[in-house]
């Protein structure tokens, strides 16, 4: 009997799979198809704004995304590098072919690992828990835990122009009935939506009438564990072009043609706010002349160029005329057209935070089926479900990542918490804590939870020890070390516009200037630290400040999420709390007043009166439990 | 929480009728219960009813009974008020009823914290039904009165809405950083922006400035040498207002040795040293001591004899006295002149002449009072602005902070940076009106709150 069975072999699918593995325990994965092992059915890149720090959170925590991305990339770049480091982020271009190789051979080289082709139809269930998975052609296969990453192929349709055709992205056969067990076991089911642009062959597109976007000039990896493995000049580039008035004539002219505006009246999948569909973008914007696009490279070895900023829902034909009315794509060849996908997906109030349900035990969900939208979004869930399922078996508490520690720990707060209205994207802004989730330091946040599961080594753990020491001695180094203002300094200060210091300054106090920074510290005198130190040494003393403030405002969240509340709490005998708030409470069954203040529509003074009538019903005993 | 609550919520004692509040779900039977007239159960909301409580057969008291419905009312919940005949036995007595029916007497400010609790009223507003009760005069009146209606809380609520425009607008340039469909922010376009803002929040501290002048009046110390005629001038002052005269210790954290109104506005004379004694008795109080004095007021009216030279203590004095608002008062122009006026080195326009023995000069007085503190133009607004100490000074914080995100973005900290501040600072904000959840705040609020309010 299998101790754990994943079923979808897809990011979240991939790493938890790898991690139940990894850490010992007799895991099948279950996919559709063996071929779509980690596929990108949509946009090629990995990364981007917030979604990087995640990879980061990932890698840190023992997770292979961002392994498998620095190995197989086209390009890879820091996003916001010109503004503070808390919003810095990577990007990669993916390779959709090598990516999903190297995965592959990844997870084969895991013992404890199986892979399997086959359609999950329904579960095993008993009282209430989960004990397997029941396949199309009714074949049981029984497992202790079940962890479903099932993306959008729980009764997908594809959607285009006015048709309608029950198919995943590739045109593969969806699950028809897996949605349908869910609802009768009791869960809520939503549908939700999400579409993709084309994809055009890439000898017919004239790149001189587009604009260059290479990636960054110096070495970048997402992983804390990889040395770069790439040549910064074997990268490929991607292009920017716009949309002009033509297009937007034309859409404008067909809009009626669109799935989403009519051509189909039975939609009811709700589509992602943050990654609006071109015709979205062109009815909701009336006053933009342009719509930026870019063109993305999707592997080294086919010529298709996704077109970013273009997803669509309208007919073919109209496809064509849109396309060909863009610079540089007069006489562009689609391979495959846009469309849009409407899949089932469960309401996330209905998880814990270690994403077990609390419908079924021993049942896990990760990903797309948890509301999400992302690879990198998706990949970090199956990460947790896959270590929060091997704790359960090994009958240890789950690994619950706060606001104030990951990204990670935003987004699973925010999916149990808020629920979803939209398919959720993580953004920087979703993060109170962000300068305490940098890029940078996901390592010194995360790798000591990872080692604790067992999914990071000695080694991985002594080599950040020692980079914590060397921080330190940095620090302490850079406070005796003192520039004397003398007129060559001084010159050098003006040549810079720099403000000259009027006495001799510590390189501490001197770091804590907006404007300098250790490269400039450089040509005083030989800094005996390597890069990666002196970058920690120099966010901490430029945005000190900030970060201790930021440290106690965590601080005063920890100290509401002490204050617990009793999961027996009946929210029908606090007579005054207002009815909006009184259904979100009992729909959430939030365990601590701090998660309770973070679900929308509980008001200030709806917390106030659960605090009294805590306080009046259980006393000072449900307090720092 | 839901249980019915009753208080008496007038002052004991006084007055020709009293009015006992119940407030609850049993509210409007309890009542019935013990009333002897119409049927309370049918009657319509927001009437009055004529009729008599019972206790039995036995009538206690002839009454008006105001029967309000939930959700309409104070505190949401069905609330009943009896007017009684005031007087101290009969009211009690009706309220023991209450008691004796199932009704619990209501802890301090517990109706005001079920308005709130109850979604009725916001913090502010909460704050202001308190002001409302204690209000003396017509512009304390006024000025609660619009805090109840919200408008000071939605003054803030417009400055936290112009902080989440900026917010978004950063907020969007950090998680789009590829795309120029979105405006790109730069320190010189936010500049503009957090100006504006800092313009709004000080307006609003002027403003509320004169506020806490309306509410807490003006904080008044007479500085002087024994024998100059200090209490010869608060007695004089007082005379001519003797309805509030009061001597009453804990009104503010000072003693007050009694109140003056000038046009509407109090003035709180603090008591130097018992200056209300006889003459004869009163001792120096000494140079430190009414520096401290000074400190603590917002205006000084500093007197000098002038009858004999100026001494080294107030020439010291006097000089410290420039900080604060303040009016040079020379007394006792009717003796013979020794004061050297040129020793007096201050604005000329701050000295008031006086002989209170003849009456001269009192009337100046006032008048340079009224001219310093624009109280003409308090009395002429609309009262809305923030007018506790509690609100005046996180604001006073916001301003700082305001300040401080200025010269960042001079000094080019990148905006996402500037974004944090800006949020804290809409947080912050938030706790003025009740919309930031803080634990402590609660707590602290109803611990103000009398009795039936």
């Amino acid at each position: 009997m299998y101790e754990i069975i994943v079923v979808g072999g897809g990011h979240a699918g991939c790493e938890a799979a790898y991690a139940s593995a990894k850490k010992g325990h007799k895991t099948l994965l279950i996919t559709g198809n063996l071929k779509n092992i980690a596929d990108m059915p949509c946009n090629p890149h990995i990364g981007g704004s917030a979604k990087g720090i995640v990879v980061r959170e990932i890698d840190a925590l023992g997770g292979i995304m961002g392994k498998i991305a620095d190995k197989t990339h086209l390009q890879i770049k820091m996003l916001n590098s010109a503004k503070g480091p808390a919003v810095q982020s990577l990007r990669a271009q993916g390779d959709k072919i090598a990516y999903p190789k190297e995965m592959l051979n990844t997870l084969n080289t895991l013992e404890h690992l199986e892979i399997k082709e086959g359609m999950v139809e329904d579960l095993i269930v008993d009282n209430k828990t989960v004990k397997g998975i029941i396949l199309e052609d009714g074949e049981k296969i029984e497992s202790k835990i079940v962890i479903l990453t099932t993306g959008t192929y729980l009764k997908a349709d594809i959607l285009v122009g006015n048709t309608r055709t029950r198919q995943g992205p590739h045109g593969e056969k969806p699950s028809q009935h897996l949605s349908d067990k869910l609802r009768e076991y009791g869960f809520i089911i939503k549908r939700l939506k999400t579409g993709t642009p084309q994809r055009i062959d890439k000898n017919s597109i004239d790149f001189s009438k587009t604009k260059v976007e290479p990636g960054d000039d110096k070495y970048l990896t997402f992983s804390f564990d990889l040395e770069p493995q790439y040549k910064i000049e074997d990268q490929i580039p991607c292009h920017l072009t716009y949309t002009t008035e033509e297009t937007h004539r034309i859409i404008r002219e067909n809009l009626n043609k669109s799935s989403m505006y009519g051509a189909l009246d039975d939609i009811e999948g709700i589509g992602p706010r943050y990654c609006p569909s071109i015709e979205d973008k062109v009815v909701r914007f009336k006053d933009k002349e342009r719509h930026q696009l870019f063109i993305e490279p999707e592997s080294r070895y086919y010529d298709d160029m996704y077109l970013q900023g273009f997803s669509t829902s309208m007919p073919k034909e109209v496809q064509e005329l849109m396309v060909h009315s863009l610079p540089g794509f007069e006489h562009a060849k689609i391979l495959k057209y846009g469309y849009a996908i409407e899949y089932d997906a469960i309401y996330p109030t209905q998880l814990k935070a270690s994403l077990e349900t609390k419908v079924l035990e021993n049942l896990f969900t990760a990903g797309q089926i948890n509301g999400t939208s992302g690879y990198e979004e998706a990949a970090c869930q199956g990460l947790m479900a896959g270590i929060n399922a091997s704790l359960k078996l090994e009958q240890k508490e789950p690994l619950v990542l706060k606001r104030n520690e990951a990204y990670i720990g935003v987004l699973i707060d925010d999916l149990i918490t808020k629920g979803i209205r939209d398919p959720y994207r993580l953004l920087t802004s979703r993060a109170e804590y962000r300068l305490l989730l940098r890029s940078d330091n996901a390592d010194q946040r995360l790798r000591k939870y990872g080692y604790e599961v067992g999914l990071i080594n000695d080694e991985q753990i002594t080599k950040l020890k020692i980079k914590e020491q060397k921080i330190q001695e940095c620090l302490e180094w850079a406070k005796n070390q003192k520039l004397k203002i003398t007129k060559e300094v001084r010159e050098r200060f003006e040549e810079q516009n720099y403000s000259v210091p009027n006495a001799t300054l510590s390189f501490e106090q001197l770091l804590g200037r907006p404007e300098i920074k250790f490269a400039f510290l450089e040509q005083f005198q030989h800094i005996p630290y390597e890069e990666a130190i002196k970058e920690q040494v120099e966010i901490y003393l430029k945005y000190k400040g900030y970060i201790e403030k930021s440290y106690k405002e965590a601080e005063k969240m920890l100290k509401l999420e002490k204050k617990q509340i009793p999961q027996d709490i009946d929210y029908d005998k606090i007579k005054n709390i207002a009815s909006e708030a009184r259904q979100k409470l009992k729909e959430v069954r939030p365990t601590t007043i701090a998660q309770a203040i973070r679900i929308s529509g509980v008001n200030p003074s709806d917390i106030s009166i659960l605090s009294v009538y805590l306080k009046k019903e259980y006393g000072n005993n449900q307090k720092n439990k | 929480m839901n249980d019915t609550i009753c208080a008496i919520a007038t002052s004991q004692g006084i007055g020709a009728i009293a009015i006992v509040r119940i407030s609850g779900e049993e509210a409007i039977s309890i009542v019935n219960s013990i009333f002897k007239g119409k049927d309370l159960s049918k009657v319509d909301s927001h009437t009055i009813n004529y009729g008599h409580i019972v206790n039995q057969e036995e009538i206690i008291d002839e009454v008006l009974v105001s029967v309000m419905k939930s959700p309409r009312t104070f505190t949401t919940e069905d609330v009943v008020e009896i007017n009684t005949h005031g007087g101290i036995a009969p009211t009690n007595k009706v309220l023991e009823l209450l008691l004796e029916k199932g009704c619990r007497l209501a802890e301090p400010g517990e109706f005001t914290k079920r308005a709130f609790l109850n979604g009725r009223i916001d913090l502010l507003e909460a704050e202001a039904v308190m002001d409302m009760i204690d209000a003396k005069t017509e512009n304390q009146r006024k000025m609660a009165a619009n805090q109840i209606d919200g408008k000071t809380s939605s003054l803030i609520n417009e400055l936290r809405n112009d902080m989440v425009q900026i917010i978004s607008n950063i907020n969007v340039n950090i998680d789009y950083p590829e795309y120029d469909d979105v405006d790109i922010i730069t320190n010189d376009l936010l500049i503009p922006k957090v100006m504006k803002l800092k313009e709004k929040i000080k307006k609003i501290l002027k403003e509320s400035e004169n506020g806490k002048i309306i509410k807490e009046g003006i904080k008044t110390s007479i500085i002087g040498r024994p024998n100059v005629g200090k209490s010869s001038l608060l007695n004089a002052l007082l005379q001519e207002d003797k309805a509030i005269v009061t001597n009453i210790a804990g009104t503010t954290r000072d003693i007050v040795e009694g109140q003056i109104q000038i046009n509407g506005i109090v003035l709180n004379m603090i008591d130097t040293a018992g200056i209300r004694e006889t003459e004869d008795i009163i001792e120096a109080i000494g140079v430190e001591k009414s520096l401290k004095i000074m400190e603590e007021s917002d205006l000084v009216l500093f007197m000098l004899n002038n009858n004999e030279e100026l001494t080294d203590d107030m020439k010291e004095l006097l000089d410290k006295v420039k900080n604060k608002k303040y009016i040079v008062l020379i007394n006792k122009i009717d003796l013979e002149n020794r004061l050297n006026k040129e020793e007096i080195r201050i604005d000329k326009n701050k000295i008031v002449e006086l002989s209170i023995t003849e009456n001269k000069g009192i009337d100046e007085l006032k008048e340079k009072i009224i001219e310093l503190f624009n109280i003409e133009e308090i009395e002429t607004k609309d009262p809305t602005y923030l007018s506790n100490t509690r609100s005046i000074s996180i604001l006073k914080r916001c301003l700082k902070r305001i300040e401080e995100i200025e010269e960042s973005l001079t000094n080019n900290v990148p905006i996402d940076m500037i974004e944090l501040d800006i949020k804290n600072i809409w947080e912050e904000l938030g706790t003025i009106n009740g919309s930031t959840y803080e634990e402590e705040l609660l707590d602290e609020m109803f611990k103000r709150f009398c009795l039936g309010k």
